[in-house]
């Protein structure tokens, strides 16, 4: 190593860093966005290490620098622009998107250093191999794992659970092909070889993930980045980079984390959602609720006493809340509420959107100030205290069942919206959730039903507040 | 297995419990920022895209540097725009609308 490329590496460690320092600063909305900027320049200064380590290198034709530039404008260009125009509601799609690129962009940093060095005199056996084909596997596992849940998001692909005769045995039998081969690949140079690796491995990741329901999207998404980041830090390994290392690392364990998180907030292990199918009817259970069990409808008058009437309220928004596009109008009505005196929170579930802390985004976008979003864990006291529970477009989380064994949720934690002293459901139906159940709650006498449309219900309880409360 | 490896799998042990430690502390409010700006960090493989594309010197892999660069330029200034993005709207005391008018 000369002095000159030990000083480059000493800046990757300094960009390296600067993430760490980053992602420190994600500890509090209060810093997060110097914590954005830190990690930017950490960025800024490891991509331009490298390009002053291609000058100074001296060997990059002018076609090379052509391809390269073209490229990484043309991509930042994309990347701009989509950044710039996505609706927050689609967020999830995007970061699946970037974690598409981010997969592909790796595991092709791999393929080419492997075409490359097949050519040369040396050929392609060393001690990089395994971490080449692992960047193979995973990063193309990702590259289109990650492109159909952003079609599941998107609806371009269909949310529900694509199930067919075999496909798991397919799915068994395409990873044990991509695994075999890439083990293969150890031992012998074969180019074809990794074609197959390659091949397999985008296969296996169309076919993980069409089984996996809409609802199930937070976990998916999280291991998804874990995936990302893992085949990244392979890539470090591949091209003995410290800066893709640490990298990937610090993106592994903030995916595995929240894969954790979300798996551990429905209650359900990673190999139970991977394997698909929830939600599809075979697993729902005999309904809880008792047949004689009456549901109180109510209209926007009587639910716009109880909350005009209440000195606590909790929103409890679901995912209904964001797919009926009603967060800004629930915004204004909690102004409404808490211009009269009343204390106005939301309790968000962590599954509450399409990805971890989707809701929180949504309501902050909706003028939401950051601290009457409460966690799941720290709120669930309160609702003791709490006259009205108001549950927009949240069903499974909310429902009691979840306490006792033998329901499809058992076991899930769930948000305690019983204990409030009235609850108030704005649902557009008696339907079930996503788990496929009843939910207890509504023949809970302190639950009054009001159907409608979330927007719907939204503006007319804020309208009939407004004239109770003048 | 040579010194080179040790080191490089030194690194990235440490960097993987650094991780788990720095965002374990994260709060749930910023899982969404922090997922984005997570995927801008594995952005970084750009870096990597243009150590390795340099070396092109054939069609295929003038091709595959480009589909790289790009894949991961667009990974690296999106991730970091929209993580800006969405950290602006996190607020301590809601504003009065302002000139950023939400969409409905």
């Amino acid at each position: 190593m000369t002095t000159f490329t030990t000083n480059i590496q000493l800046v990757y460690i300094l960009g390296a860093a600067c993430f760490v320092v980053g992602l420190h600063l994600m500890n509090s909305p209060a810093t997060a966005r110097r914590g954005n900027q830190v990690s930017t320049a950490g960025m800024a200064i490891a991509v331009i290490a490298t390009l002053v380590l291609l000058i100074h290198d001296g060997s990059v034709t002018g076609i090379g620098w052509t391809v390269l530039i073209v490229g990484a404008l043309l991509g930042s260009a994309a990347g701009l622009y989509s950044a710039r125009t996505v609706q927050m509601t689609a967020m999830p799609q995007l970061v699946s998107m970037f974690n598409a690129v981010g997969g592909g962009a790796a595991a092709l940093v791999a393929i080419y250093g492997y075409i490359h060095d097949e050519s040369a005199p040396g050929g392609v056996l060393g001690s990089t191999t395994v971490f080449t084909v692992l960047d193979v596997l995973i990063g193309s596992v990702t590259f289109t794992g990650s492109l159909i849940a952003a079609g599941k998001l998107q609806g371009v692909v269909t949310g529900q659970p694509v199930i067919f005769r075999g496909g798991r045995l397919l799915n068994a039998a395409l990873a044990v092909v991509a695994i075999g081969t890439a083990a293969f690949m150890l031992t012998t140079a074969s180019l074809p070889a990794l074609l197959i690796v390659v091949l397999a491995s985008l296969a296996f990741g169309v076919l993980m993930v069409l089984p996996i329901g809409g609802a199930d999207m937070p976990v998916v998404i999280s291991m998804l980045n874990a995936f990302t980041g893992t085949a990244v830090a392979m890539a470090g390994f591949v091209i003995g980079n410290w800066a893709l290392i640490v990298a990937g690392a610090l993106v592994g364990a903030s995916g595995g984390i929240l894969t954790k998180l979300m798996a551990d907030a429905m209650n359900r292990s990673l190999a139970n959602i991977i394997l698909g199918g929830f939600g599809t009817g075979d697993t729902a259970v005999s309904a809880v609720v008792a047949g004689d069990a009456q549901i109180r409808s109510i209209a926007a008058d009587d639910a716009a006493i109880q909350l005009a009437y209440a000195s606590k309220v909790i929103i409890v928004p679901g995912y209904g809340l964001a797919a009926a596009q009603a967060q800004h109008g629930v915004a204004e009505l909690a102004a409404v509420l808490e211009s009269h005196g009343i204390e106005v929170s939301y309790a968000i579930h962590p599954v509450a959107g399409r990805m971890p802390g989707h809701m929180n985004v949504l309501l902050a976008e909706a003028n939401v100030p950051y601290p009457q979003l409460r966690e799941m864990e720290e709120v669930n006291p309160e609702f003791a205290r709490t006259d009205v529970a108001l549950v927009i477009g949240a069903n499974d989380v909310t429902n009691p069942s979840a306490r006792r064994p033998g329901s499809a949720i058992s076991g899930m934690p769930i948000l305690d919206v019983d204990q409030a002293r009235s609850i108030i459901v704005v649902k557009r139906s008696m339907g079930t959730g996503y788990a496929g159940i009843d939910n207890e709650l509504y023949a809970n006498p302190k639950t009054s039903m009001y159907f409608a449309d979330a927007k719907k219900a939204v503006a007319e309880l804020t309208a009939a507040v407004k004239t109770l409360v003048g | 297995m040579s010194t080179a490896l040790v080191t490089d799998l030194t690194i990235f042990v440490l960097a993987l419990l650094v991780g788990i430690e720095v965002i374990g502390k994260v709060p749930a409010t910023l899982h969404t920022p922090l997922m984005s700006a997570a995927n801008s960090i594995h952005g970084i493989v750009l870096a990597g895209a243009l150590l390795i594309g340099v070396t092109a010197h054939s069609f295929v892999g003038y091709l595959l540097a480009f589909v790289a660069a790009f894949f991961a330029a667009a990974n690296v200034v999106g991730g970091y725009v929209v993580t800006g993005r969405m950290l602006k709207m996190f607020r301590r005391k809601a504003q009065p609308a302002s000139s950023e008018v939400s969409k409905p």
